[in-house]
């Protein structure tokens, strides 16, 4: 849903001269313009407006809201900064081992959610390898706010290194160099050259990973587990409300696609403002 | 470098093609895979459950090629598929086939009018709600089994759970099902049933909820959470501990216990009435009782 504007930005971009073809590629895009756009209007559809605010009054919506709303932007976070070295080494560096790294990387994409989230039990669970050492210390993360964040985290952080790796690699090195010439350091040259030409690839990278933390459910309900304002985010009540009430369900699912869908438009229309970028 | 790693992607993204066909090629000479438990493989009897497997409920004549299609509830997954097999060997010519899922799920495929011969529920109301919409005779439902609930706790006891009442000790990490799910349900109505025992005493409820860490979405969930010793205790059916190593149970005394009754039926949409009927008439027969017992679930008390 994130995606299908963008070919209309582009389209509108273009001299006049190509768009009596547009026509064409129209009709070609409508069977999936439908096949996206026919789900999200039948949840619409299903209930009504009334039933929609009465729902987003419910203390438990509330707490899967904000808590949803918490881990994602906490999960977005750590993928930003732990991801950018990564990204930034796949794009500018020759090592060995580096297509196995940058496999490594799309291995959270291709895992099963379910799976993602029995890895983690097996790490960080209470006899997990890290896990079973600090429960010793008295410190328990399966159950708690912050599993979920490392769930979140781990199913999204390879859309954000994606992005940014490419962003990266779409700057010229010659600029890098005459900065280093100027004598920046590698840090100066990151933050003051590359970083700001990518800006774009970035920023897009990150709202895409804060998408996909959003909707996590997977890894979230096996490594988290599910305590309603604790662990239970929007699609754990989702998932759960489907087996109570299927219109809560419904007017929670259109809750959370519309929050997403503005706050990816948002994120498009000021990068859409953003000079430069790839 | 751009087109070493490609090749590499193209390698792995082949793989995973493949694979599943491979997999699949692998399966189609073995014996319909089951779950984890060996012992679903081999013919059920046990010391206290001897079967003489081939008696009862077999047709008056020879049928050729009917295939019976059973909608069972999932907590039925191990000890239908050896029904199944039961039933398959003593009816030539018949070949069962399962849909194993949610019984709501299960209800609603029948009213939407998914071609099913037989349904067997884990709840009386999903039954109800498929006999109201006219897809089984208001008659047609008999109980066959009941289920009960058990607390379960990793081998080791990492909780040091003695007793029902350490369930409630502070400081104790406990699973249970969501409210959500009927399992979930029959918890709570355990803790409501001992909080009005003295032996319990009126907090119990609220102080097991109090250790309460997640209530998870299904009883699956609430067992494999106990197993890998994530969870200190937990509550689940006993027919979910057939086959399942590194727990242990503690009993619920029947005055405490929430019996889950299962209904099941022959439908009225079924193509091959007289099988329905002879299956339903095999799972409440002496050897498909015997089957049920050995996974783990109860007679019927009605």
């Amino acid at each position: 849903m994130a995606v299908i504007d963008l070919p209309q930005d582009r389209q509108q971009s273009r001299p006049a001269l190509r768009r009596h073809k547009a026509e064409g590629w129209w009709a070609l895009s409508l069977p999936l313009l439908l096949f996206l756009l026919l789900p999200l209007l039948a949840l619409i559809f299903y209930s009504s407006p009334a039933e929609l605010v009465a729902n987003l009054r419910l203390p438990q919506v509330r707490q899967a809201l904000s808590l949803s709303l918490r881990t994602s932007t906490w999960a977005t976070l750590a993928a930003v900064v732990l991801g950018m070295p990564v990204a930034y080494l796949l794009a500018r560096r020759q090592f060995p081992g580096r297509v196995l790294l940058d496999n490594l990387i799309d291995l959270p994409i291709v895992l099963p959610p379910a799976v993602a989230g029995l890895s983690l039990l097996l790490v960080f669970g209470r006899r997990g390898l890290l896990g079973a050492p600090l429960n010793e210390l008295g410190v328990r993360i399966t159950f708690t706010e912050l599993a979920v964040i490392i769930a979140q985290t781990f199913i999204a952080v390879s859309l954000f290194i994606r992005a940014a790796s490419i962003g990266f690699a779409g700057v010229e090195s010659e600029l890098e160099d005459a900065a280093a010439i100027d004598g920046a350091n590698p840090w100066q040259i990151f933050r003051r050259v590359t970083l700001p030409i990518s800006r774009r690839a970035v920023l897009s990278g990150a709202a895409m990973a804060w998408a996909r933390a959003l909707g996590e459910f997977g890894a979230t309900i096996i490594f988290a587990g599910n305590f309603p304002g604790r662990t239970q985010t929007m699609p754990l009540a989702i998932y759960l409300g489907f087996e109570l009430n299927l219109d809560v369900a419904v007017t929670l699912s259109i809750i959370l696609v519309a929050f997403s869908f503005v706050v990816l438009l948002l994120v498009k229309l000021v990068l859409g403002r953003g000079e430069g970028g790839p | 470098m751009v087109n070493r790693s490609s090749i590499v992607r193209l390698g792995l993204l082949l793989t995973l093609l493949i694979m599943p066909v491979v997999m699949t090629i692998g399966c189609a000479g073995e014996p319909a895979p089951t779950s984890q438990s060996p012992a679903t493989e081999v013919a059920v009897p046990t010391e206290e459950a001897p079967l003489p497997a081939t008696e009862a409920a077999e047709l008056p004549q020879k049928l050729e090629d009917v295939t019976l299609t059973v909608f069972a509830a999932a907590s039925l997954a191990d000890a239908f598929t050896q029904m199944g097999k039961q039933f398959d060997a003593a009816n030539p010519g018949v070949t069962t086939e399962f849909n194993f899922a949610g019984s709501n799920q299960l209800a609603t495929q029948i009213n939407e009018g998914a071609p099913a011969d037989v349904f067997a529920s884990a709840n009386i109301a999903q039954m109800d709600a498929v006999v109201e919409s006219g897809m089984a005779a208001a008659d047609a439902p008999v109980l066959f089994v009941t289920n009960r609930l058990v607390v379960v706790i990793p081998a080791d006891n990492p909780g040091e759970i003695q007793s029902l009442q350490d369930l409630a000790e502070p400081g104790k990490l406990i699973v249970l099902a969501a409210e959500e799910v009927p399992v979930g349900r029959y918890s709570l109505e355990f803790l409501d049933k001992a909080s009005a025992d003295p032996a319990f005493g009126d907090s119990f409820r609220d102080d097991v909820l109090a250790n309460v860490a997640s209530y998870e979405e299904n009883v699956r969930s609430v067992l494999n959470k106990v197993a890998l010793g994530e969870a200190d205790a937990g509550i689940v059916y006993t027919s979910d501990l057939f086959g399942v190593a590194g727990v242990e149970s503690l009993e619920i005394p029947d005055a405490l216990n929430v019996l889950a009754e299962y209904p099941i039926a022959a439908l009225s949409g079924s193509e091959n009435p007289d099988v329905a009927a002879a299956f339903v008439e095999y799972v409440l027969s002496t050897p498909g009782q015997a089957v049920m017992m050995y996974f783990g679930f109860s007679p019927s008390v009605r």
